[in-house]
């Protein structure tokens, strides 16, 4: 036992016990009823329990079996009120029925040795692509992060029953979908971890381009996309694009401390002071694109070849040294291994700055042609600024003015209209 | 957040006696859990401080070098990791399941990020359209 005193230092130790543990202890749960609603719900039932009885009587040597041992009890409290018209059940309670919860030496070697394919089968579950993609993230963040309700409402910007009713409706839709608790079939996987990995990079672009207010939990939110992504990379070792986006998540987190002024404005990358930029991700960020790499056969899947374009930046000192040969390259590959006009458009942009203005406005003006970015401001951004450097100011004016009509950003419509001006 | 977790030195480490290979057996399972859970940044394990040296600076950047082994093994360190945490307590969680012995000392220490010098935390726009927009007016005359 630690003893802690005073009931609000032993909530706070209880909440770390809950990072620590919340996972596989859902897990666990989710192993024995097959069924991962039910499983958050006896976890949360086991947290109440710590809640309750941690205070006068410390944290256990071993808080995380004592959680499960609290989850398995209710469990089987559960199975027994339930109908017998469940066989499953029924036998699970007559198994459990003469060995009080947790003195289960048999069960306890099985949740042991199981709980990474637990981890593995929650994971996949509970980023299931039959749920919408808010549901996703918001369960993914309770079961897989172990957040409370309220902290992903804060970190989100919505309000908290918002976010409750995302998780229930997401659980509901496992159990009438009959999701099984599984890790796909071989045939599956790629777009099952798809459906992840998107989850993941989600949450991290939530904290790292906050498009709407202030929050200092953000920054927070990044570093647990980075720590769920790491969590993904030990599960699948074997997963180039596990690897790959935990290193786009690095490299692009390296960045942090340049991209906004001390008045908060933001810092344009080639404008950044890389000396800001934290060394130790973009090492890890390296290093994990490396692997990525080996591992992709010579065929990079999306998050890795973004990866590799991010770090073209983070491996030079100076702006001016920066490969745009090599990210045109790679983003020529990126585009058509994952279509998208939004990377066309960051293609023209490397071409410009790899061969000039030319070649990239024929590719900016087939982009327009097609009306996909129509409401996007950064189309026309792009092209007034290939314009202006090819001589066309009236033409880049123009552009720069429906520029400004487009972004819902105050500080970029005042910086659009800023160089409208300046184009006489 | 993050947070540097410091393991103080004691008379064994001073004396530059390396641990069992059961020790490190314990510690590597340790080690492996952290990185598992995605907490694990960065950890090293430092020799014992007579291979190392401290410099004092005097009047008008004049310095001296003062060799190694130093006296007080409690105020020296002899590994560290850097973790990344949601809060100091879940750091203290993990040490306390760290394997250490009767006597060991371990110090942990809040890393200062971006936000803690008052600086807003307000980027403006989703990376792909930012690194755009940051290449774009890298260009810009």
């Amino acid at each position: 036992m630690s003893r802690v005193t005073g009931t609000a230092s032993t909530h706070r130790a209880v909440e770390a016990v809950w990072r620590i543990e919340s996972a596989r202890l859902v897990a666990g749960l989710a192993h024995l009823t097959r069924d991962v609603g039910l499983a958050e719900e006896l976890a949360q039932e086991a947290l109440l329990a710590a809640l309750e009885q941690w205070p006068s009587e410390g944290v256990p040597r071993n808080p995380g079996a004592w959680l499960m041992a609290v989850g398995k009890r209710r469990a089987i409290d559960t199975f027994r009120r339930q109908e017998r018209r469940d066989r499953k059940h029924a036998e699970l309670a007559h198994d459990h029925q003469h060995r009080a919860g947790g003195d289960d030496p048999a069960l306890a070697a099985v949740l042991e040795d199981d709980i990474e394919d637990d981890l593995l089968r929650l994971v996949f579950t509970a980023c299931h692509p039959v749920l919408s993609t808010e549901a996703r993230v918001a369960l993914a963040l309770k079961v897989l992060c172990g957040l409370s309700t309220p902290e992903i409402a804060r970190a989100f910007l919505v309000p908290e029953p918002t976010i409750a009713q995302r998780v229930v409706r997401a659980k509901r839709t496992l159990a009438a979908k009959g999701v099984p608790f599984e890790v796909p079939p071989a045939h599956e996987r790629p777009a099952r971890l798809a459906s992840v990995l998107e989850v993941v990079y989600l949450v991290f672009n939530e904290g790292y381009s906050a498009t709407a207010g202030e929050d200092w939990l953000r920054p927070e939110l990044c570093a647990e996309a980075m720590r769920l992504g790491r969590v993904l990379a030990g599960l699948m070792p074997e997963e180039p694009e596990v690897h790959g986006l935990v290193a786009l998540m690095e490299l692009q987190a390296s960045r942090t401390r340049a991209r906004t002024a001390a008045d908060g404005t933001p810092v344009l990358l080639l404008d950044q002071d890389r000396g800001r930029w934290d060394q130790l991700l973009v090492r890890r960020g390296l290093t994990g694109l490396e692997r990525a790499e080996a591992l992709s056969g010579g065929a990079p899947g999306p998050y890795t070849l973004q990866a590799a374009i991010a770090a073209c930046h983070a491996r030079v000192r100076t702006a001016g040294q920066t490969d745009w040969d090599r990210i045109a390259a790679l983003y020529a590959v990126l585009v058509a291994v994952s279509p998208s006009p939004v990377v066309e458009l960051n293609r023209a942009v490397a071409v410009s700055m790899a061969h000039g203005p030319a070649p990239a406005l024929e590719i900016v003006d087939a982009l327009a042609a097609t009306g996909t970015l129509g409401r996007y401001h950064l189309l026309p951004a792009v092209r007034a600024d290939l314009l202006v450097r090819l001589g066309r100011h009236a033409e880049a004016r123009v552009e720069l003015e429906h520029a400004a009509t487009l972004t819902q950003n105050e500080r970029e419509r005042a910086l659009l209209l800023q160089r409208a001006a300046a184009c006489g | 957040m993050r947070f540097m977790v410091m393991v103080k030195a004691n008379a064994d480490t001073e004396a530059g006696t390396l641990p069992t290979r059961e020790q490190l057996a314990e510690m590597g399972a340790f080690n492996e859990e952290l990185v598992k859970a995605g907490v694990m940044l960065a950890g090293e394990g430092l020799q014992d401080s007579s291979k190392g040296a401290r410099v004092r600076f005097g009047e008008g950047r004049s310095t001296t070098v003062v060799d190694g082994p130093f006296a007080e093994a409690k105020e020296l360190i002899a590994g560290f990791w850097l973790w990344q945490v949601s809060s100091r307590e879940e750091a203290i969680e993990w040490v306390r399941r760290a394997p250490f012995l009767p006597g060991d000392e371990i110090e942990i220490r809040q890393v200062f990020e971006a936000e803690d010098f008052g600086e807003e935390f307000t980027p403006e726009l989703r990376e792909q359209e930012e690194r755009l927009r940051e290449q774009v007016a890298g260009q810009q005359h």
